[in-house]
């Protein structure tokens, strides 16, 4: 190009010039503002404007993203977007194309807290069965929390504590302000990519409804549950409740609680072990003692000679055989006993006693019934049976 | 290099106390012929002493996990801040 002519560019060359310089120099922006002249028109896309005290930026929040936004735009609201910087040539503009929406004041981030909180309740983030157990003795624990500050300090004093057989993996992050609900969630994607951690505790300690937002981001809460890794959330004092806790599987109410929810305490463990030791110990010394009774009642017994598994296998085929008999035997023993008393009855019927009641006797030469007239001569001694009683006579 | 998942073939403090609950077991309800029953008692232990060692000796290690310029994992030692 010549210094000398300066080059003449038409309207659409300069313009286009802008618009490349302006978008490759903004392509991820994070904005403070307030919202003012917000429209929504009728193909569904937000046009607003974002100002402070000095000056404005046009802002366009196309439909698509409307409903991804943390928060639904109003003129007046406080509110951090991000981002990028587009050119409009048609009107010789820039505006920021709006990403995403986060509210900045108490009342706005309530909002967005719920709005959030209702959509992945109804996606089934927040859901019981979809939680993962933790591991019981984890060896190694994922660590996301800032590197300064004290949480890290103190969990790690529980841990050494209660059970210092443990490798703890830090992944240092932002706990607060732009980018750090990002920086949380890559943090879970890359101990989840790493795959070396048994259980992942995401952790900060107190503040305020701001200082604890990033937890209430959608990014955080979807990298939670997309983790195959359990995680914990452990997130300011007792009573903060963040969109994390909702979806973690499992929420310590502070830092120090979780390092004291994940690991056993050791002492407890040794004594498990020492018990364990003690009953394996007993069990053998019973075993033996048994073993040795029964080798003195083997020694003894007539089946010596046969091999001992012939011996069990008998006694067991034995014993069943006596289980399966004893339903057997009593079936029986109810049938015969009903038998018995029909029989019982016929043969009271055939009792000679009842005949001689009726007025028949009975008559024995030498103990033998005589039933015929012609078995018997003169001068025979016989015995004429009563039912009262016998008389003895001789026939003339 | 990234970062190796355990020691190849170690088993896991949690694997290893399984295993010895499951031998306590077997020996308390005896349903193990003698032979057996003294293996077992052996091997349980060699567990129980080796998870006890494993417990007493061991000092918590800090580290920190880190990207190397080709996106591999590393974990680093970290300093513990007071």
């Amino acid at each position: 190009m010549n210094a000398d002519t300066p080059r003449h560019y038409t309207v659409t060359e300069l313009t286009r010039r802008i618009k490349q310089v302006l978008e490759a120099g903004f392509t991820s922006v994070v904005v403070v503002g307030e919202i003012s002249n917000l429209k929504q028109h009728s193909s569904g896309h937000v046009y607003f404007t974002l100002k402070d005290e000095n000056s404005q930026l046009s802002a366009v929040l196309w439909r698509s993203r409307v409903q991804h936004v943390a928060v639904m735009p109003r003129d007046g609201m406080k509110v951090i977007v991000s981002g990028r910087i587009t050119v409009y040539e048609v009107r010789g503009t820039y505006q920021i194309d709006v990403a995403s929406i986060s509210p900045l004041g108490a009342g706005e981030l309530q909002m967005a807290f719920e709005r959030l909180k209702e959509k992945l309740a109804a996606e089934g983030l927040f859901q019981r069965d979809r939680k993962k157990p933790l591991p019981e003795y984890p060896e190694r624990i994922g660590i996301v929390t800032s590197r300064t500050g004290a949480v890290l300090h103190d969990m790690v004093h529980v841990f050494r504590r209660r059970f210092p057989a443990l490798t703890l993996v830090l992944v240092p992050v932002r706990v607060q302000g732009a980018g750090a609900a990002e920086e949380i969630a890559r943090a879970v994607r890359d101990l989840n990519a790493c795959g070396t951690v048994d259980v992942i505790i995401v952790a900060r300690g107190g503040g305020s409804l701001e200082d604890l937002w990033a937890f209430n981001e959608e990014v955080v809460a979807r990298s939670i549950f997309s983790s195959r890794i359990p995680v914990v959330s452990a997130v300011g004092h007792e009573v903060d409740f963040t969109i994390a806790d909702f979806v973690a599987d499992l929420r310590a109410p502070t830092p120090s609680a979780a390092a004291e929810i994940v690991v056993k305490d050791r002492a407890a463990v040794l004594e498990i072990l020492r018990d364990f030791a003690y009953t394996m110990h007993e069990s053998l010394v019973s075993r033996v003692a048994q073993h040795r009774e029964h080798i003195g009642y083997l020694l003894k017994s007539h089946a010596f000679n046969r091999p001992v598994d012939l011996l069990h296998s008998h006694s067991q085929h034995i014993d069943e055989l006596t289980r399966s008999m004893g339903a057997f035997a009593a079936h029986r023993f109810a049938l015969a006993a009903s038998q018995m008393k029909g029989a019982g009855q016929r043969l009271a019927a055939l009792d000679p006693g009842m005949t001689l009641k009726r007025g028949y006797t009975m008559v024995r030469k030498d103990g033998r019934i005589i039933s015929t007239a012609s078995h018997l001569r003169a001068q025979d001694d016989v015995t004429i049976s009563f039912h009262d009683g016998d008389v003895s006579s001789k026939i003339l | 290099m990234a970062p190796k998942k355990r020691e190849q073939n170690l088993p896991t403090f949690e694997e290893s106390l399984k295993r010895l609950e499951d031998i306590v077991g077997r020996l308390e309800r005896g349903d193990v012929p003698l032979e057996e029953s003294l293996r077992l008692y052996e091997e349980g232990l060699q567990l129980s002493k080796a998870c006890s060692e494993r417990l007493s000796q061991a000092e918590l290690i800090l580290k920190r996990l880190s990207k190397n310029a080709d996106g591999a994992f590393e974990e680093l030692d970290e300093e513990e801040k007071e």
